[in-house]
């Protein structure tokens, strides 16, 4: 599977079977919420920030 | 012949459940779009690209962006799960406690005020403690107990100074001394699937907050209280928290119409994401053009 580097820590990070677009993983590093933006090649982003309308 | 059914699954993350949702889906051979609300729009003039679906599944993790969602499609005759009157009323906090209170189903004692001077008078005539909870909001943020008049006056003067305007209405609960845990119940359409326990040292017991899940045996006042919960606000796909109140018994604190399930599935051993997908098929098919 792809690894994708963390854009807070510069970790490495493999990604595992079976990730979707728009899953969000935990840099196993510094800990940061990261958002798989693509799969083909992979990348990453800073998952957005909790709104005060987000819940169930 | 017949034509296939097309579904359209609304969300802004994929979580677990989202995950489990899309290979239920997959699993059955359905034909499904993904439909991420941060990429969406809607062009009120060309509604067809909508009115292809049969039914949406909506899971967004915004209330706004979903509620909207819900009204547009709704709007052009497209069903949802749940409907937009169901978001309407699950998703603020008052308009479940005005249904319910409507119905006679049992409930925390609730006290409403627009103002923090009014909010205070209705306070300290009912008594301390109370809890403050924003009308919307989720995952236990936010929500204020407040034991004394002290309290009371900082709490509802920071929410009138420094919150949004909902912040202003004020919704003012009882606290209920319960036994460390809640109860939450899965409701989809007639039936009740699960429940577990939601326990917790601290007086907020939702999962978001760190509580522990452990299965709830289901007997028939929490079916029949679930279900009478469940078709007050409108019926679907439906999470019923219970409380235990040590005066009262059984009684609803709140329902969720986008739940989340991550612990209940694997705690319950049901597939809550297929059972969820077995009824968006039954609303499609129900509501076929």
């Amino acid at each position: 599977m792809a690894t994708v580097t963390c854009p807070e820590c510069e970790a490495q990070i493999e990604l595992a079977a079976g990730t979707e677009v728009g899953e969000i993983i935990v840099c196993s590093d510094c800990g940061v919420d990261l958002e798989v933006t693509a799969l083909d090649p992979a990348a990453i982003q800073l998952a957005p920030m909790e709104q005060e309308d987000w819940g169930e | 012949m017949q034509r296939r059914l097309k579904l359209g699954v609304l969300f802004s993350r994929v979580r677990v459940e989202e995950k489990w949702i899309f290979g239920a889906m997959e699993k059955r051979g359905i034909d499904y779009d993904r439909l991420d609300d941060r990429a969406i729009h809607f062009d009120l003039d060309k509604p067809e690209q909508w009115k292809q679906y049969d039914a949406v599944l909506e899971r967004s993790i915004s209330y706004n962006s979903g509620l909207y969602a819900l009204r547009l499609l709704n709007a052009f005759g497209v069903p949802t799960v749940n409907t937009a009157s169901v978001a309407e009323i699950c998703g603020d906090k008052l308009m479940t406690s005005a249904v319910l209170a409507r119905d006679g189903v049992p409930q925390p004692h609730n006290m409403t005020a627009f103002t923090p001077e009014a909010a205070l008078e209705a306070i300290e005539a009912f008594g301390y403690p109370v809890v403050l909870k924003p009308v919307v909001g989720s995952w236990g943020r936010l929500l204020a107990k407040v034991n004394d008049r002290d309290a009371a006056e900082a709490v509802l003067e920071h929410k009138a100074t420094l919150g949004s305007a909902q912040h202003s209405v004020f919704y003012i609960q009882e606290f209920i001394e319960k036994p460390g845990r809640d109860i939450r119940v899965v409701v989809i359409g007639e039936r009740v699937l699960t429940a577990m326990y939601r326990k917790s040292e601290h007086w907020i017991t939702n999962t978001a907050r760190g509580g522990e899940g452990e299965l709830c045996p289901l007997t028939p006042e929490i079916e029949e209280l679930s279900l009478r919960a469940a078709k007050s606000v409108g019926g679907g796909v439906l999470a019923i928290d219970l409380v235990e109140h040590p005066g009262r018994g059984l009684i609803v604190n709140e329902i969720n119409h986008t739940m989340e399930f991550h612990t209940m599935q694997p705690l319950s051993g049901i597939d809550i994401a297929g059972e969820i997908v077995e009824y968006v098929v039954k609303v499609a098919k129900s509501g076929e053009k």
